[in-house]
């Protein structure tokens, strides 16, 4: 009843497509990992991820979240399966282009340039121009509320805002895919909540697609549209849960019934493959 | 509060220059009050005086050594940073190289100075060369070891983002390089100086007059301790003034970002 008095004072989001019935822009098709000295990271995984969605890969150590995100961002290659990337015109290819980010565990910025070259580093790779650089540049550090740091080195920030340089750097490129792995995860709880508060809002407010690693169960209801369960050993999918959270979400759905909810139905997906296994 | 003290520049620089004046003193008290001959150990004073009065002769002979020096080091940097290049580029290179490079930085200059003056006749060349093989090695280790020091993570931000080879290069491998390459200049800038002096030693024995190292030969025949020390005096000051150039390029370069050129 609460959630439903949550979702119809969201009249405008209601006007978008609905999150979760875009076309799917990455598609994992019975992706299996095993590394060369034997261990078997991922077993037989197939999943989509559709354009707009904001979907959290959620799961102990070992569960292959991480090789998964990896694979998403072409970094490493899957050694079963197929993984195809779909661009905005629906176009389906082999290898990962252009329009997709990636945000690190760590902030991952170079420690001898400045936040805003940091930031342009990845137009300045693909050779944009270079107003129209400093135009996405500075775009970027005003959404993740660095537009007073553009030109300080990295050491000088603080964990958490460095992670906000780092993001930074991913939106930059305007990107149509946010690709996340445990960014917050060195962050104290303080901070991460207040940058998971600002990454939901920032992607209510842009539409991209995002897919986010995670171990935390309350970071991943609270971010999430979609919750992709894995277990570890092998590393597996074991349960596809969609969030039907409140659209606007701020400190007060951290305490909603709702919340506990999915909470408690994700930790029971995790408990019952983590008993079955023992 | 001592702690603090200590920490400003002024006295960073003030306190080795009082305690230097307080051996120069005790050294003179000391040599005047035993009457220690200045053939066996020179007063501060008289080494002075010898500084002015064979001025140009050690003017000129410091010229001869601080241009062996300087090329030395020069061709150093270059053929260090070319070789760390062409190592990190390609393993086979490196794999079939490196111990060369390292049979050159364990041979003693001494032991192959003679062959190479012989071999070279020019005697500026040929002490160009032993000093060089001496100051190269740091360059190229610590090149080498810096080209590799890459933050994994962003050698995968760059495959994201699709950079070429040379953009992998140029934005990411060299700025990495670059602490390691300081640390690198600062002991080879030493190493220059000293195998300068080693080789015009070799070179001095061998009857090729030159620098500083040749007035130290012949003071030393002449029983001329005070020239002697003169000469010692000037090759000290020119190791410690090439020392802070690097320590101050080191810090112009690394100042903003790097841990070991920040304020403490």
């Amino acid at each position: 009843m609460k959630r439903e008095m949550e979702m119809s004072a969201l009249g405008a989001a209601a006007e978008r497509t609905p999150v979760g019935a875009g076309p799917v822009v990455l598609h994992a098709d019975a992706v299996e990992k095993t590394y060369p000295n034997g261990t078997h990271a991922l077993d037989a995984a197939t999943l989509a991820i559709r354009r707009g969605e904001f979907v959290s890969l959620l799961g102990p150590s070992g569960c292959g979240k991480s090789t998964l995100l990896k694979m998403f961002a072409g970094l490493e290659s899957p050694s079963g399966g197929t993984i195809a990337w779909c661009d905005e015109q629906g176009r389906e290819s082999a290898e990962p282009g252009r329009s997709m980010a990636m945000v690190f565990q760590e902030a991952t910025l170079m420690p001898w340039a400045r936040v805003a070259a940091n930031a342009r580093l990845p137009l300045d790779l693909a050779g944009v121009a270079r107003d129209d650089g400093d135009r996405r540049v500075a775009e970027a550090l005003r959404l993740v509320g660095l537009d007073q740091f553009a030109n300080v080195y990295p050491r000088e920030l603080s964990g958490g805002m460095q992670m906000r340089a780092s993001i930074a750097r991913a939106l930059a490129i305007e990107p149509s895919v946010l690709l996340m792995d445990e960014p917050f995860g060195a962050l104290d709880e303080f901070t991460r909540n207040r940058l998971d508060a600002d990454l939901q809002r920032l992607w209510r407010a842009r539409g991209f697609t995002v897919v986010f690693v995670t171990h935390s169960i309350y970071e991943a209801v609270f971010l999430s549209s979609r919750v992709i369960v894995m277990a570890a050993r092998p590393g597996r999918v074991i349960a596809d849960v969609p969030i039907d959270g409140p659209a606007e979400r701020d400190d007060s759905f951290r305490v909603s019934s709702p919340f506990i909810e999915y909470c408690k139905v994700l930790s029971d997906h995790l408990g019952r493959a983590n008993r079955g296994e023992r | 509060m001592l702690n603090r003290v200590l920490n400003s520049p002024a006295a960073r620089f003030a306190a080795p220059a009082i305690l230097g004046v307080l051996i120069l003193v005790a050294w003179q008290f000391v040599c005047r009050a035993f009457g220690v001959p200045a053939y066996l150990v020179p007063t501060p004073t008289d080494i002075a005086e010898t500084l002015v009065q064979d001025g140009p002769m050690l003017t000129s002979a410091l010229m001869v050594t601080l241009k062996i020096t300087f090329l030395a080091f020069a061709l150093s940097v270059v053929l260090g940073v070319a070789a760390a290049f062409v190592f990190v580029q390609s393993r086979l290179l490196e794999v079939s190289l490196f111990p060369y490079a390292i049979i050159l930085q364990v041979t003693p200059v001494v032991a192959i100075a003679p062959l190479i003056i012989i071999w070279v006749k020019a005697p500026v060349p040929a002490m160009v060369i032993c000093a060089t093989m001496v100051a190269v090695f740091p360059i190229i280790s610590n090149t080498i070891l810096g080209l590799r020091s890459v933050n994994p993570g962003l050698v995968n931000l760059f495959k994201l983002n699709k950079a070429t080879r040379w953009q992998t290069l140029a934005r990411l491998r060299v700025p990495s390089a670059l602490p390691y390459f300081f640390g690198g200049l600062r002991i080879s800038s030493g190493l220059a100086l000293i195998g300068a002096v080693v080789a015009e030693f070799v070179a001095g024995t061998g009857g090729t007059s030159s620098g500083l190292a040749y007035q130290i030969l012949q003071a030393g025949f002449q029983l001329n301790i005070p020239r002697l020390f003169a000469s010692l005096f000037l090759i000290t000051v020119t190791g410690i003034l090439l020392f802070m150039a690097m320590a101050w390029l080191s810090k112009l370069a690394l100042g903003g970002w790097h841990e070991s050129e920040m304020a403490h």
